[in-house]
């Protein structure tokens, strides 16, 4: 173990105890000058973290009071704007998540070395590296700009962010086949489309289904985020709620979210398990 | 194997006729559903506006081009300020979640029913929530600045960090802590030299994964009040000076692809 580290190749001398090797930075002074850094530059960012301990102070009597809506959660009195919102969100994240998974088929087919022309290739990458590099809430904060507030805005943005999450791993799927099926069907004189829905799309549908249902779930999670920009949903609802300081509603929407993300997350693993 | 017959010649087919239809069933169970649900949805949608977006999104652009590179000056303490949200927020998350993922790992629980299933409730109940919603909350809280987003994107980190280093610590392999233990080491002895070992390449590649998507999540706390650039960003917006949020944005994408490629470049190294 001890002879991978440099100096300690040397046989120890005896009555030395053994010292384990360092594990990141095997060279002495460039670990120290690394985690030395790495120090002073915590020292800096702390030291610019202005805290107003006053306020802080002030705001346990109201973190108490959360926590106190977390333990009686109030469904009833806000029950017509927490529906509201629930249903919003779900049906935006159906529909976001059906119109992404179509959509990013051709584009993430397009995306796949192995089947597409270079031309092809190069645009449908670009329009994956667009579509990931922005966050969700930045395109809603645009959307909400251009198709005014509501759960279309919303439908628009998880689409949007639907369309370079799938179509990128989709590619990735399909530069990873087994090339002997796909060139078996072309030995058989097979066009392109045959290639495509006999070769290729039997192996990858059982992980695109299964990444469709991982989709649903994230974009469940971000139509709660993205109504804090207007774009409808139940994140709508709990910014509201935040304004007016009423936890207990607040605490009630936060849980109904956690139980959904629970109840998606079990039943998306259990289905991807039946289907794989 | 399913076949169909035609003119008495029986022919390959994938499914057998109930299946097939089972399928069509499930299709249009779908196609059914969701076009339901988008019409709930845009129930109160205005469509006057959405007819609109062409011409609005053309008068966006022409607002916001050129971007007004002036405004970059005022940019840098709200970067700096984004980062150290970022890396002491992902600490933070560090902190908190090894404990938590010790405690999850079924291999290493002091007790399985009582222990575990706590510590998997702290992992699901701090992943299902979004670091912005956690910074509307402390903001609510403990008042707007650069601790309420720290706190934000610790919370937020602990549930990522703890499920991947707990499903890595069920992964070991047992027979190096049986080596351990077989040399009478204490309990803490065992983690330190049998198991932190094994998953320390992991949870440093966790850790840098994590503070790259920080590093994303950071820069849009500010909207809620949170601290960082997105403060910058929502008060351009509140102005609808879109000439200055082109700049932020470009900063932003800026800092995002640095980000990744660190992140890429350092897990690289370490696995």
């Amino acid at each position: 173990m001890s002879a991978s580290a440099p100096g300690a190749s040397a046989p120890a001398a005896r009555g030395r105890r053994w010292k384990r090797p360092p594990i990141f930075i095997q060279r002495g002074w460039l670990r120290l000058v690394v985690y030395g850094g790495f120090v002073l530059y915590l020292a800096l960012a702390i030291s610019t973290v202005e805290v107003n301990w006053s306020r802080v102070a002030e705001g346990m009597e109201r973190g108490w009071r959360f926590v106190q809506g977390f333990l009686t959660p109030d469904f009833t009195s806000r029950s017509t704007d927490i529906v509201k919102g629930f249903v919003e969100s779900l049906t935006m994240t159906l529909t976001s998540t059906v119109a992404g998974v179509i959509l990013s088929i051709p584009i993430g087919v397009g995306a796949a070395r192995n089947i597409a022309p270079l031309p092809v290739y190069a645009v449908c990458r670009a329009i994956v590296a667009v579509s990931r590099s922005f966050q969700e809430i930045i395109i809603a904060i645009l959307f909400v700009a251009m198709f005014g507030f509501g759960p279309f805005a919303g439908f628009l943005t998880l689409t949007f962010a639907t369309i370079g999450f799938m179509a990128k791993l989709l590619a990735e799927d399909i530069e990873d086949i087994d090339e002997g099926q796909a060139e078996a069907m072309r030995a058989t004189g097979a066009s392109w489309w045959q290639v495509l829905n006999w070769g290729i799309q039997p192996q990858v549908l059982p992980r695109l289904v299964g990444l469709s249902m991982y989709r649903l779930d994230i974009n469940f999670r971000e139509s709660a985020v993205i109504g804090i920009v207007g774009a409808g949903g139940i994140g709508a609802t709990l910014n509201v709620a935040m304004d007016r300081y009423e936890y207990d509603t607040a605490a009630a929407v936060l849980l109904l979210i956690i139980l959904i993300v629970m109840a998606a997350e079990y039943s998306s693993s259990w289905l991807r398990k039946r289907i794989q | 194997m399913p076949v169909s017959h035609l003119a008495d010649r029986p022919i390959w087919t994938r499914r057998t006729t109930r299946q097939q239809f089972a399928a069509y069933a499930g299709w249009l169970a779908l196609v059914a559903l969701t076009i339901f649900a988008f019409q709930v949805m845009t129930r109160d949608t205005i469509w006057f506006f959405v007819q609109d977006a062409p011409r609005q999104a053309g008068d966006l652009l022409d607002r916001a081009w050129p971007p007004r590179w002036s405004y970059l000056d005022r940019l840098w303490a709200p970067l700096w300020d984004t980062l150290n949200i970022a890396t002491l927020g992902t600490l933070l998350g560090i902190l908190i979640a090894v404990p938590v993922a010790f405690l999850a790992a079924r291999n290493t629980t002091p007790s399985l029913a009582f222990a575990r299933p706590i510590a998997l409730l702290i992992i699901v109940a701090s992943r299902s929530i979004n670091s912005l919603i956690w910074a509307l909350l402390l903001v609510a809280i403990i008042g707007p600045g650069l601790l309420a987003g720290i706190i934000a994107i610790g919370l937020r980190s602990i549930g990522f960090i703890g499920k991947l280093l707990y499903e890595a610590i069920e992964e070991i392999d047992e027979s190096q802590v049986e080596a351990v233990k077989a040399t009478g080491a204490r309990g803490s002895q065992v983690i330190d030299y049998a198991i932190v070992p094994q998953i320390l390449p992991t949870f440093a590649g966790i850790s840098v994964f994590r503070w790259d998507i920080n590093i994303r999540e950071s820069a849009v706390l500010g909207l809620v009040g949170a601290g960082g650039i997105g403060v910058q960003l929502n008060s351009s917006l509140a102005r609808l000076a879109w000439s200055e949020v082109t700049v932020i944005f470009i900063v932003i994408l800026a800092t995002v692809v640095v980000s990744e490629w660190v992140s890429a470049k350092v897990r690289g190294a370490i696995i």
